[in-house]
């Protein structure tokens, strides 16, 4: 294999604990320069994985390579060239932003001068410069995000992991954090992003992998993953509770396959291969039958879907 | 801006330089801290002085000092010992917090000397206690106490005050990584406060029974301030037992053991700290 093309390559990695298996065989590669997303569940090994590739965990089996460099055998060159961003922010409350990122300049080993003058550019680009003096637990949840993604990028790491950057922040605190990704990413940083939101690996990620129970059990791009789902879905949202039966045989009959019927937003769905005559169909069909339909559309599958469909299980975010 | 990646060091004594120098960073972020909380830094230097007062003025009428002698000279090289052991609080404080954070993560990902975090955290601690020391001995000198066996002495007897101090630091690191979890304070009191009291810090153990005297006896914090009595001069040290006897001796041995168990276990905790 050449490395080279890849920031990250894993191969067979296993990890137990106890009796648990928290990775078992699992293997990934990163192309240089796109944005990967891990995807799965709470408990699937995401963590794990990303503790091996940033050299915290020693795997007890298989081997990996970030930015060329094997994480057992050369953990100090791969932990200058990598930036991790935890679950939580990992900055100094008390310290002020700019105590911390020339603290962390200085254990980068950068000259006094240079960790400083580094500072006041991260500060400046991820819109921290006007925070003065004032001490990081004073900060919102957004913008001590910010200031530990600037933590991470002192280096200018070639590839940066992402541990779950946005659980736990607002909307607006999530799309801070997301348009400074996008313009780490714009920059020719490499990112291996973990998450549990599906929404997330869709808006930022150029390639995901679904993880579950310690292994990758789909892998592709967004739209490759929908694929999988069998193309496009329809969907009918019909006006009275009692006429869903009727409305779901017949969208069985159209689709070929048995609908999918949610009682509780009245909604009836599934897959259709031609999208135009299966629409027109169901128009003549439904009005035939007297069905009143308040909505119908022809939409690509949710990620939620695939998950549903990979795993056999729906995903937290949308069990909640 | 395009930043250089600095070269990683070869020789041994280029390794020794690169853990110094991490290892002072992490000091000066401690040092920082003490900058910016100045009234923190101000209370945790003084509670030990109202100790002083309370016991000196308030019980110290009550207890009496075996062979005689003035109970706030007795007193003082007890205090100074406390100080030492309730360093244990902060020490833990300051590690579990980081754990807990992410911060120790954080480091550990970076290419930090792997002893950095805690040498550059033992170094901050004992210079906070070599404050928290000089606050106390001016405090002793306001209320009578003195010593009287030389420079020499009192300088030896501060320094097994700082040994134990750095030995017990060494079990507040460990026990942070290994906890990881700045609540988990109530536990490490319910340990060290049975440590300090049962202690000849306050009481001669010869005014105990028996059996709680012989475990005072043992404490290895009495061992410290038995020593320290003797060397400052004041009064209320030596007894019959062969440890009353050995104070000195016993003022390296328990610290030097500590170390022995805590040190080692602290840099492997650190190393393969894995959840």
């Amino acid at each position: 294999m050449n490395s080279t093309n890849f920031a990250v390559v894993a191969e067979g990695l296993r990890k137990r604990y106890g009796d648990k298996a928290a990775l078992d065989g699992f293997d990934l590669t990163v192309s240089s320069g796109t944005v990967h997303g891990l995807l799965g569940p709470n408990g699937a090994g995401k963590t794990t994985a990303v503790r091996i590739l940033t050299t915290l965990l020693h795997a007890d089996g298989g081997r990996a390579e970030v930015a060329g460099f094997d994480v057992a055998r050369h953990a100090e060159q791969v932990r200058y060239r990598i930036g991790l961003l935890g679950q939580q922010a990992a900055v100094d409350e008390i310290l002020s932003g700019r105590q911390n990122l020339e603290m962390f300049g200085r254990l980068y080993h950068l000259p006094a001068k240079v960790a400083k003058r580094r500072a006041g550019e991260l500060l400046e680009r991820f819109g921290l410069a006007d925070t003065g003096t004032k001490a990081v637990k004073q900060y919102s949840g957004g913008m001590r995000r910010r200031l530990d993604l600037a933590a991470t990028m002192i280096l200018a790491p070639q590839v940066l992991f992402l541990d779950e950057p946005t659980t736990g922040l607002d909307p607006r605190g999530r799309n801070e954090v997301w348009s400074a990704v996008r313009g780490l990413v714009a920059g020719g940083t490499t990112v291996l992003l973990t998450t549990q939101y599906l929404d997330e690996a869709d808006q930022l990620a150029d390639q995901i992998s679904v993880i579950d129970t310690g292994r990758v059990i789909a892998a592709g791009t967004p739209d490759q993953l929908k694929s999988t789902l069998g193309g496009d879905r329809i969907d009918v949202v019909a006006h009275h509770a009692d006429q869903l039966p009727a409305a779901a045989a017949v969208v069985a009959r159209i689709a070929g396959v048995e609908a999918e019927v949610d009682p509780d937003t009245r909604r009836v769905s599934a897959p259709v291969q031609d999208r135009v005559r299966a629409l027109t169909d169901l128009v003549r069909e439904l009005g035939d039958a007297g069905i009143g339909a308040e909505d119908i559309a022809i939409r690509r599958p949710t990620l939620d879907e695939v998950f549903l469909h990979l795993t056999g299980r729906p995903t937290e975010e949308a069990t909640v | 801006m395009t930043i250089t990646v600095p070269e990683i060091p070869r020789t041994p004594l280029q390794r020794l330089r690169w853990a110094a120098v991490d290892g002072w960073t992490i000091t000066r972020r401690d040092l920082a801290h003490w900058a910016r909380q100045p009234g923190l830094v101000a209370v945790g230097l003084l509670f030990p002085v109202m100790i002083v007062l309370m016991f000196g003025y308030l019980f110290g009428g009550g207890i009496s000092v075996p062979g005689g002698g003035n109970y706030r000279e007795f007193l003082m090289p007890g205090m100074f010992a406390m100080t030492m052991v309730f360093g244990i609080e902060a020490t833990f404080t300051a590690v579990s917090t980081d754990a807990a954070r992410g911060v120790t993560d954080r480091f550990r990902s970076m290419p930090m000397a792997g002893s950095a975090v805690v040498v550059g955290r033992s170094a901050a601690d004992m210079l906070n206690s070599v404050a928290g020391l000089a606050v106390m001995a001016a405090c002793g000198l306001a209320v009578g106490w003195q010593w009287h066996n030389g420079v020499g002495d009192a300088l030896l007897a501060f320094g097994l005050l700082l040994l134990l101090r750095f030995a017990l630091l060494w079990m507040g690191i460990y026990l942070g990584l290994a906890v990881g979890n700045p609540e988990a304070l109530m536990a490490v009191q319910i340990l060290v406060w049975p440590l300090g009291f049962l202690s000849n810090i306050y009481a001669s153990p010869e005014s105990m029974p028996g059996w709680l005297g012989a475990v005072v006896e043992w404490n290895p914090i009495s061992a410290t301030v038995a020593a320290a009595r003797e060397l400052f001069g004041n009064p209320g040290h030596g007894g019959d037992s062969w440890v009353a006897d050995h104070a000195l001796l016993m003022a390296v041995v328990w610290p030097a053991l500590f170390l022995a168990i805590f040190v080692p276990l602290s840099i492997r905790r650190y190393r393969r700290l894995s959840r």
